[in-house]
């Protein structure tokens, strides 16, 4: 089973007691974008076979959205931080980089 | 390739079995094909199979990772049913399932169809208006399905518990052509009918990377070396944004574990199978005597075909009121899948930015029952290029143009 910490209430919670929310830092698309790049915003996704960037609710705790970043091959957890945000934070990145050096990226 | 028959087995009877031959060869990778097929599951065999069958397209490579009916083909509950809300999806659901009635003995195979009825219990008033309007749908449809009460529930199915506390059965939409197959068998007997045709099937062979020259494809890198091609044809199931990613483009798809489970072998209680979606539940029982069970998908991407531990207990806390006897019983295995789901839960068989570039994905926790028409329909794609009635509606486009073809209020669970 998963288990995420989360980041405002600092519980290290179980996956029964959060909410998966899907692909985290989506960028909605302005009033002057292109039907391509609505359609990309709405239903295109990464799914990356390796690093995910992941909202979660942490639904029967404090009821505050965080976002995970995760591996999903191993389930290696990287770390959470508050959803609050548009990008991940750089000491993640760099913890990430340390980690898997082939990494493209999280964008 | 010899034809399997009751003198082949005589014959070998009195030969100590010593001139069986392989189902299929183990080939070397020629330099060049007229179309790939990238995963070697059910559909992308069916897929090969009918680009020979249909199209007379034979100059075919099967390419697959591992070993092939070794993906989610090889990992299902093999419930097979048409009995959808939505026309387009009844259409190649119903394809399907009239290929599997006389599947055995167009590929000389046995894949053991069991049609023997399939219930979708409805345990909430809100399911019984739903079946109910499926039945209608289905009328229209020209696809046989009915809605018994409970009482003919009890009748088919003895140990179900009709009258439990939360979720009493109230009824359920009958499909008696519906049933299962042995999933292995459906791609043994695929691989042998492509094989037969001169079919390159290429085992321990993962393509790595995708090269394309003016737009249209030209040749994959995979860890046999590389292999030219004027069509190819991703297959992938779960792989399926992996491999889109590799094409250059982004798909409407997130891959999630999905897992089943069986028990000990136990002497025949249930002839039917039975979906419980309200509960997110369904059962059948195996020829060797395991009830084959499974549930919900886990809610996040995962591509480690292990699922979350909580799914297999909600899914057998569900059953046990309706089926009490399962609280006997212990189980056996459990195990998971990686399974493609889109938004509106609908496949797609569509072209791709890339040219010569065809994807048949999507399929999600239901494809099993699907591989026959949609082999059918993805072999109609590849060869003329533009999809065919059966496929028309599954394209890409349809998530721009805003036309789901939406199944995920229609089933609601599984499947
Ligand atoms: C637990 C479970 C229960 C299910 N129950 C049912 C059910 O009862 N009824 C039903 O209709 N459906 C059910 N399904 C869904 C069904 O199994 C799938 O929809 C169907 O099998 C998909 O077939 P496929 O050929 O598309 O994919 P797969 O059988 O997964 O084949 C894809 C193949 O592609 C290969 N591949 C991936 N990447 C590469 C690469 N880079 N190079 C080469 N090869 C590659 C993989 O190794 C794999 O063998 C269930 C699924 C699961 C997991
Ligand atoms: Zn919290």
């Amino acid at each position: 089973m998963l288990r995420l910490t989360c980041p405002h209430c600092g519980v290290t919670a179980e996956e029964t007691e959060l909410t998966p929310g899907g692909e985290a830092h989506l960028r909605r698309a302005g009033p002057d974008a292109t039907d391509a790049e609505f359609e990309s915003y709405l239903f295109a996704r990464k799914n990356p076979k390796g690093v995910v960037f992941e909202r979660w609710r942490h639904a029967h705790g404090c009821g505050k959205w965080f976002i995970a970043a995760r591996h999903s091959v191993s389930w290696q957890v990287f770390g959470t931080y508050p959803a609050q945000t548009t990008e991940p934070p750089a000491d993640l990145i760099e913890t990430i980089r340390a980690a898997i050096p082939t990494w493209e990226g999280w964008q | 390739m010899r034809r399997y028959s009751v003198f082949a087995i005589a014959r070998e009877a009195m030969r100590y079995h010593e001139g069986w031959e392989r189902a299929w060869p183990a080939p070397t990778p020629k330099p060049r094909y007229d179309v790939i097929v990238v995963g070697a599951g059910g559909h992308g065999l069916a897929t090969a199979y009918y680009l020979g069958k249909n199209f007379g397209i034979t100059n075919v490579a099967v390419i697959e990772k591992g070993w092939l009916g070794g993906g989610n083909t090889g990992r299902n509950t093999t419930i097979i049913r048409s009995n959808y809300l939505q026309d387009p999806s009844s259409a190649i659901y119903e394809k399907a399932r009239s290929l599997y009635e006389g599947l055995s003995r167009d590929l000389n195979y046995n894949v053991m169809f069991s049609p023997r009825g399939l219930l979708m219990l409805a345990q909430t008033e809100h399911e019984v208006r739903g079946y109910k309007r499926t039945v209608n749908a289905n009328d229209l449809q020209g696809i046989e399905t009915r809605w018994i009460g409970p009482q003919e529930v009890k009748d088919l199915v003895p140990m179900i518990n009709l009258h439990g506390p939360r979720y009493p059965v109230l009824g359920a939409l009958l499909q008696e052509r519906g049933g299962t197959a042995r999933h292995d068998a459906v791609a043994w007997g695929y691989a042998r009918g492509c094989a037969a045709m001169g079919m390159h099937i290429l085992q321990n062979c993962e393509v790595t990377a995708i090269r394309s020259e003016n737009g249209q494809v030209s040749e994959v890198e995979t860890t046999r070396g590389t292999i030219g091609c004027k069509k190819l044809a991703i297959v992938v199931a779960g792989h399926s944004s992996v491999m889109a990613e590799k094409a250059g483009f982004r798909l409407p798809v997130e891959s999630m574990a999905l897992q089943a489970l069986v028990s000990e072998p136990i002497k025949p209680m249930i002839d039917v199978v039975v979906m419980a979606n309200t509960v997110h539940g369904y059962l059948s029982q195996s020829d060797k005597g395991e009830l084959v069970i499974g549930g919900g998908t886990d809610g996040f991407v995962n591509y480690s075909q292990r699922g979350s531990w909580q799914h297999v207990e909600e899914t057998i806390r569900a059953l046990i009121e309706t089926f009490p006897p399962i609280s006997r019983l212990r189980m056996l295995r459990q195990w998971g899948g990686i399974v493609d789901m889109t938004g509106d839960r609908s496949p797609i068989l569509s072209k791709t930015p890339v040219g010569n570039i065809f994807i048949n994905c999507g399929w999600g926790t239901g494809g099993f029952k699907a591989i026959p028409g949609s082999g059918w329909a993805m072999a109609e794609l590849v060869a003329n290029g533009e999809p065919g009635p059966l496929a028309a509606d599954f394209g890409l486009e349809r998530f721009r143009e805003g036309r789901f073809i939406d199944e995920s209020v229609a089933a609601g669970v599984a499947h």
